[in-house]
């Protein structure tokens, strides 16, 4: 077992980890943060996205003591501390950019390394972004349209209702 | 008028029904603070895993689960001879929650002696962590005797092949033929006959979120079991036959749910096997499916290959349509025989069809069992009618457009008798719907008038473009009734009980506006608790389009009658005439008058406090109970186009556009109609171009990843156009029709017409899904060698 400490959402959390557990098992399971979820555990379906020192991880992928010491962001710290939804959260409500809500974290963690790159991501650019992430419910249509509207971006669709 | 105006309705129109109402689900979502199957924590939790059979047909000679059951950290390695004292049947019921009709055709609880599928359970494994119930079912050793196996139905039917388990006389589970009219006169008699054999492919239903159980024992020799399913009533009911169990000492309870489409419709072994290890152990236990045991043990709606005529008149009108549908049922038929059965009544569709005849077969083979998938039964009969329509068209040099309008049902001869039962029974009467409007209202937004020209233009630059249509309709709202509580609580906010299941698509959202209107409250004054059988005794669950219909309905009835006796109530209590009175803004007021009575204060009056007068002539609690019944389906129809453009070198499809009509009836959130259509049309997108679960001939599944299995990602999509159509169901209260499954069902089909259309200079034909880059490739090369 190996202790293990990182800063996840701006706060210290430490705890015991095999070598072989996952980041993903670990945040879920070891400190009770289960806003990250399981989709796949082979790396496709971006469900378990956090971001790791900056850069967007698969949690599945990666094992709990790859990430000692580490910056960790997930899902939880992405609203303000009084509850208020972040404008990107608030846009994928507005948008209806969910349905069940289960691959949600991993696109808005994948979305937040994006924006923070490009702060006016082209509708191509968010495709190819989210490209990674598989969501069974909502055609991605809705998602584009949750960043273009939490950026002020216009969709390059034609709108027909 | 006198007073107030007479004609004034008691409780204000419309406040919430119609208009895109952010969804209530969403806040906790998008926080991360769902509470999903894998996020209930339970003091000692344990963890199991399940030893699933490697082979896809075998006797097994030995099980030595020693070493396993040694192992640090391993509670318990358990057979089905272990379970059998905590159970009243080694075998699932057939269907559901009917707790007799045992069937030969059923899974086993756990099969130890002989196994019919990769994937099939074994053994389970209980263990400190997951990760150590998995390194101990590594470690059980199974000695198999290999048996002959069926990959194929068609051959699987054949009265010399191998039965794929060796308990059967036959793989052919069931045959009947569904048909109406005089087809051998129609044939007979049709100026032409075309014929073509399909094969449409289906895979897997992939929600996000696996399947899942959590079972915790309590004191009293209780049980409550969590499971990540579309049925917890069903579920419900079965394992309390299956575990012997009081009716008072079970709860199911279905937590937020991850994705259910049609997969988990079904009930499971590890449902069962679960619960009954933890009666067992006297212990909490979790099982999660991981993404592997999805694709070898969740339910998948595979292959029907269909044989099909069609007899059509000089005008292209048809006359009939017979042939034979062989459906591949897997190694088990955990329900009876729905699938298939709505396929075979399905086909014909909007379409006006004066005889029928469909013989069908359903065979057993050596793979992973059937049961729904998003459309259940539905797109391959859409596939195959819109197939049948775009042959129809191609052989007499017809727009395949019209074509279909020529067949289509017109609405004035709407409600629309086929000659059809639907499975309760009751006569299939389409309740209302235009076609022909539909489709033309598609057509135009499509620009299809224009496409010869830009597709003439397209092929002089060396594109290959195309544009397919495809018409659905969809019998949704299945019945017999779902349930529909409304509560007003003590400080006036209202709680809706329902045995509808969430599982993402905004049911509770859609129920809290239809009662919120009921009593003229707003929507995030209503909570919607649905999916727990301690809360609502009586329920069904999420299938077939149904749950905004049915429940919709009872909420609704619910809701109006919780309405009338709050103003019966007020009318007591603030002794007015109640046609003085008005329900408006959470309070009973009187008209022409500052007085007024809130529900919180009638909801305390009516709970009846000792030694305090209760108003005379008024029913104790302010709540109703409904539970709307209806044999009757509310067809919703649909009419996509799609464009596309094909790389014949690499057989590389690309959707340039993509239109889809929908008319689901009266639209209680728009925004939730939409975004269920716009996902419903990639789901069937995936089906056509991408999703194939592969075996290879020794019945061993090839695609067990998504690095194998290809869904549909955002890069490969175009702008999805959605035209919503509102035509009301004239058979339930609220004039809705399901949504769900209408943007599946007709998907693959303007896909596949598109493509083919594409290639029309190669003259293609193309009779299955998905269509694979290799598929198309081997298509066009074939093609320039004839």
């Amino acid at each position: 077992m190996h202790e293990i400490e990182m800063l996840i959402n701006g706060r210290s959390y430490s705890g015991l980890a095999e070598a072989r557990m996952t980041l993903a098992d670990f945040l879920r399971h070891s400190l009770g943060l289960t806003g990250t979820h399981l989709g796949c555990e082979h790396g496709v379906c971006g469900a378990c996205t956090v971001l790791v020192d900056g850069a967007s991880v698969r949690s599945c992928l990666m094992l709990a003591v790859q990430a000692k010491g580490a910056i960790v962001e997930t899902v939880e710290g992405l609203a303000a501390t009084d509850g208020k939804l972040s404008p990107l959260q608030q846009a994928f409500q507005d948008t209806h950019g969910l349905q069940c809500g289960y691959c949600t974290p991993g696109m808005l963690m994948t979305i937040v390394e994006l924006l923070r790159e490009n702060a006016q991501p082209s509708e191509a650019q968010i495709r190819d972004a989210i490209s990674g992430n598989i969501c069974r419910c909502t055609g991605y249509q809705s998602i584009v349209e949750a960043v273009l509207l939490a950026t002020g971006g216009k969709s390059a669709g034609r709108m027909s209702e | 008028m006198t007073g107030h105006d007479s004609q004034k309705p008691a409780v204000p129109a419309a406040l919430s029904v119609g208009r895109a109402v952010p969804r209530l689900e969403d806040p906790k979502l998008l926080r991360g603070q769902g509470q999903y199957l894998d996020d209930i924590a339970l003091p000692g939790l344990l963890e199991c895993a399940f030893l699933r059979s490697s082979a896809a047909h075998a006797k097994i000679d030995d099980l030595d689960v020693e070493e396993a059951r040694a192992m640090p950290g391993v509670h318990a390695v358990l057979i089905l001879a272990d379970l059998m004292p905590k159970l009243t049947s080694g075998r699932m019921p057939l269907g559901a929650s009917p707790t007799g009709g045992q069937s030969n055709s059923t899974p086993f609880v756990l099969s130890n002696s002989e196994v019919a599928y990769v994937g099939e359970p074994i053994a389970m494994v209980v263990a400190d962590t997951r990760y150590l119930a998995e390194d101990a079912a590594a470690r059980v050793k199974v000695a198999y005797t290999p048996l002959p196996v069926v990959t194929d139905a068609r051959a699987g039917m054949s009265a010399d092949a191998p039965t794929v388990r060796t308990e059967l006389e036959s793989n052919v589970l069931n045959s009947f033929n569904v048909g109406f009219g005089d087809v051998e006169s129609a044939f007979a008699n049709a100026a032409h006959v075309f014929s073509d054999d399909l094969w449409q492919h289906r895979g897997c239903g992939h929600s996000m979120e696996g399947r899942g159980v959590v079972a915790e024992v309590r004191p009293g020799d209780e049980l409550c079991v969590w499971s990540s399913t579309q049925m917890p009533h069903d579920l419900y009911y079965m394992l309390q036959s299956m575990l012997g169990l009081d009716q008072d000492r079970l709860r199911v309870i279905t937590p937020d749910v991850g994705g259910g489409f049609g997969p988990k419709y079904c009930l499971y072994p590890e449902e069962v096997a679960v619960p009954a290890a933890a009666r067992l152990l006297g212990r909490n236990l979790k099982w999660v499916e991981d993404r592997r045991e999805t694709f070898i043990s969740s339910i998948q709606e595979r292959d029907q290959y269909w044989t099909v005529e069609v007899a059509v008149d000089a005008n292209a009108r048809l006359l009939g349509i017979r042939g034979r549908l062989v459906h591949d049922q897997g190694a088990y038929a955990p329900k009876p025989v729905n699938l298939p059965y709505n396929s075979a009544t399905a086909m014909s569709g909007p379409y006006m069809l004066p005889s029928y005849s469909m013989d069908v077969v359903i065979v057993h083979t050596n793979k992973v069992p059937v049961s729904s998938v998003r459309g259940a039964g539905y797109p391959q009969a859409a596939f195959a009618m819109e197939r049948t329509m775009d042959l129809i068209a191609f052989k007499l040099g017809l727009d395949r457009a019209e074509v279909r309008r020529r067949n289509l049902i017109p609405p004035e001869k709407m409600p629309y008798t086929k000659k059809l039962k639907a499975r309760s029974g009751a006569a299939m009467v389409y309740d209302s719907g235009d076609y022909l409007a539909s489709q033309a209202e598609a057509l135009e937004a499509a620009g299809w008038k224009d496409f010869p020209d830009r597709q003439a233009r397209a092929l002089a630059e060396g594109r290959y473009i195309g544009i397919g249509i495809a018409n659905a309709v969809k019998g949704t709202g299945r019945g017999p009734f779902e349930s529909g509580i409304v509560r007003v609580g003590q400080d006036g906010k209202v709680s809706v009980y329902t045995g509808a299941t969430a599982m993402g698509q905004g049911i509770e959202t859609a129920l809290a506006q239809i009662c919120a209107d009921g009593l003229s409250l707003p929507v995030d004054d209503v909570r919607v608790i649905a999916g727990d059988t301690a809360r609502t005794p009586l329920g069904l669950g999420g299938f077939a389009s149904r749950q905004l219909v049915t429940a919709g309905s009872s909420v609704h009835l619910a809701a109006k009658s919780v309405a009338a006796k709050a103003l019966a109530a007020a009318s007591v209590i603030l002794d007015v005439p109640q046609a003085d009175l008005e329900l408006k803004d959470g309070h009973v007021r009187v008209l022409a008058s500052n007085r007024a009575i809130s529900l919180a204060e009638i909801a305390r009056t009516l709970r009846g406090a000792p030694g305090y007068a209760f108003p005379a002539g008024t029913e104790p609690g302010l709540e109703s109970a409904m539970h709307w019944r209806s044999d009757s389906l509310a067809y919703a129809n649909a009419c996509h186009v799609a464009e596309v453009e094909v790389t014949p070198e690499l057989g590389q499809v690309e959707i340039k556009r993509y239109v889809a009509l929908n008319d689901s009836g009266r639209m209680i959130n728009p925004m939730i109609v939409k975004g269920q259509v716009e996902g419903g049309i990639v789901h069937g997108i995936g089906n056509a171009l991408y999703e194939l679960m592969g075996y290879d001939d020794s019945a061993q599944p090839v695609t067990t990843s998504f690095q194998e299995y290809l869904l549909v990602t955002a890069t490969e999509l175009p702008f999805l156009e959605t035209i919503l159509r509102e035509t009301p169901s004239p058979i339930n209260p609220i004039g809705a029709k399901g949504v769900g499954e209408a943007g599946t069902i007709p998907a693959a089909a303007a896909i596949v017409s598109a493509v083919e259309h594409a290639l029309a200079p190669f003259k293609v034909r193309i009779s299955q899904t998905p269509i694979t880059p290799e598929a198309l490739f081997r298509l066009v090369e074939s093609s320039k060698t004839n």
